[in-house]
């Protein structure tokens, strides 16, 4: 049986835009998204592909990605699909504008996921680079009540169990779960997969399944806000550098090494 | 039911011993208790709590909960929920506060959402309003760009604060507080995962986390060779060899050598980067050093930013001359 797999993914703006690009919007309290800099899909939720991906590979599986947003670049979400997932489903709705309150995005997930007939397993990135939260993963497991493993490197599936290596601050430890399990996955998976050619085409012929808050099963209560954000700003940088000059580089190094005796560091 | 009053710690006492974590959580939630008028409780979780009950007092707790079952002798995300949710329900806090260490990470999120309340996720900074009873709370957003200050709407109102954002309270044997046995029951049936196997991939020499000198290479360095030579540096200095997140990634070294927003949070005196550009998901794992140091090419690196002295120029170059100096002042 190839297992029915998910796999929650974000689109935010590119962490990897020159840092001069970063602008917010005071007033808005919101992150000015750069023009010419198209947004992408999260790292870690890229990493949550591949993992997918290598249990299809190995053993056969069913991947729908599930992504909550506004503003979609069909293009950008299409890229899991790309890869080899099979299904995408978009919950788009201006009232996600402002992702920042982890409870409402979780309620529309965990609804959608129910709505969809419940997965097998279930695999998202540890956090997504805009407001790292780290919330949203850990919610949907408590909101579905299923065993839920975090910060996984290495993810297999073995007779109806989940078995994930998990990163810890000393090495990694071993852990198991029975399916239905919400794993989430960091960088340490490694690079996820490029698109190939014969991808790029199959996701350009698929259409996402597109849902609004309206098309989801949820009460008043699951749509109010639990956290307001009050302000949102840049901090100053206030370190003065002293860029210690020299005669050539090895100069500089020894300048440097006297500097650091003389305030006592070294 | 009665208003939710007062501020939660949520620790434990690994080994019998007052989590480091926790005394941090204290010293946070003590201006919090003294602004509010309120009282500052710790929860801790274990199995035999030994001294830390007493060690939470002489930080700044005015109540301890020993939180206790055997089965908490080990850390379990599912068992440590469970005890969490009960004293949760029992205290009725105000404002919950919990460390946003390698257990935080998962048990912040979970508690909140078990709970139906919001999360400040991985605060540097809190303070509390003294007429609305209302915490606030700043923290990093994208990688560390920018800063929110976030509030939540309903109680306990739960923030998740950064490891060594707070420097602990001194001890003060003097201080007088109570201690509440809270046995919970619970048992090893309700954990939903288990861990097979464990396996440990400690480096050599001082721990990152505790040395007080850290040598970090970065993208710059190219390869894994270069790391040779950090060591060297590091030994020399008596500190240990960090990586920024594009080292790890290229395989150049283990994992838990990061240092960065999702990898290790440092706070050494003397930080010395070599090759690293100072992304702010970098800088978020280390901007507690007293003093960086940047040695880079790129004279526009975002490193010069935030270090106090910096070298530009070619590593290669200026790495074997630094060693030879610091021979030469450390053994003269």
């Amino acid at each position: 049986m190839p297992v029915n797999i998910c796999v929650l993914a974000k689109q935010v703006v590119d962490p990897e835009m020159p840092a001069a690009a970063f602008r917010i919007d005071p007033d808005a309290r919101q992150v000015v998204p750069p023009p010419n800099i198209p947004p992408v899909v999260n790292g870690f939720d890229e990493n949550a592909v591949e993992a997918a991906l290598q249990i299809k590979d190995e053993q056969g599986a069913n991947i729908t990605v599930i992504s909550s947003g506004t503003s979609f670049a069909l293009d950008v979400m299409k890229k899991p699909l790309s890869m080899g997932a099979d299904e995408l489903v978009l919950l788009q709705d201006d009232a996600f504008a402002n992702s920042v309150d982890s409870f409402f995005t979780v309620q529309l997930l965990s609804s959608a996921i129910n709505k969809l007939g419940g997965f097998d397993l279930i695999i998202c990135g540890r956090q997504a680079s805009d407001w790292d939260n780290a919330q949203v993963p850990l919610g949907v497991a408590e909101t579905l009540g299923m065993a839920c493993i975090t910060l996984g490197k290495k993810v297999d599936v073995k007779d109806d169990k989940v078995v994930v290596e998990r990163l810890a601050p000393d090495g990694f430890e071993v852990v198991e779960a029975d399916l239905p399990a919400l794993v989430t996955v960091s960088n340490e998976l490694g690079q996820p997969r490029y698109p190939t050619l014969r991808g790029i085409m199959a996701a350009t012929r698929k259409r996402p399944t597109v849902w609004t808050t309206g098309d989801l099963d949820l009460d008043d209560s699951q749509l109010e806000p639990r956290v307001t954000l009050h302000d949102l700003f840049v901090p100053v940088r206030e370190q003065d550098c002293e860029i210690i000059e020299g005669d050539d580089d090895a100069d500089a190094a020894r300048k440097l090494a006297l500097k650091l005796r003389e305030d006592r560091i070294i | 039911m009665a208003d939710a009053t007062g501020i939660l710690v949520l620790g434990d006492a690994p080994a019998g011993e007052l989590a480091a974590t926790a005394q941090e959580l204290l010293a946070a939630g003590r201006t919090l208790a003294d602004t509010l008028g309120q009282e500052l409780s710790i929860g801790l979780i274990g199995s035999d709590l030994a001294n830390a009950p007493q060690q939470a007092i002489a930080h700044g707790a005015d109540k301890v909960y020993s939180v206790t079952n055997p089965v908490l002798a080990d850390y379990h995300p599912d068992l440590f929920l469970s005890a969490m949710q009960t004293l949760a329900g029992e205290a009725n806090p105000n404002i919950i506060l919990i460390a946003r260490n390698n257990e935080g990470r998962e048990l912040a999120p979970r508690l909140a959402f078990r709970l139906g309340v919001g999360l400040a996720q991985d605060c540097l900074e809190v303070s509390a309003d003294a007429s609305t009873g209302k915490l606030l709370a700043n923290r990093p957003v994208y990688g560390g760009s920018a800063v929110a200050v976030v509030s939540c709407n309903r109680t306990p109102q739960i923030a998740a604060i950064r490891p060594k954002t707070y420097e602990p309270l001194d001890a003060d044997a003097a201080r007088s507080g109570q201690v509440v046995a809270f046995p919970v029951e619970i048992d090893s049936s309700m954990a939903k995962t288990r861990v097979v196997d464990v396996v440990k991939e400690e480096a050599e020499g001082i721990k990152l986390e505790d040395a007080r000198i850290v040598v970090s290479g970065g993208r710059g360095l190219g390869g894994p060779e270069p790391f040779a030579q950090l060591e060297e540096l590091a030994n020399l200095l008596g500190g240990a060899v960090g990586a920024s997140r594009a080292a790890v990634d290229s395989g150049w070294v283990p994992a838990n050598y990061q240092v960065g927003l999702t990898g290790k949070t440092i706070t050494p005196d003397l930080y010395i980067t070599v090759a690293i550009s100072g992304a702010s998901q970098h800088m978020a794992g280390c901007s507690g050093s007293k003093a960086i140091v940047a040695i880079n090419k790129d004279a526009d690196a975002n490193i010069f930013k935030d270090a106090r002295y910096g070298v530009v120029g070619d590593w290669e170059k200026v790495i074997p001359a630094l060693m030879e100096t610091v021979r030469e002042l450390t053994q003269s």
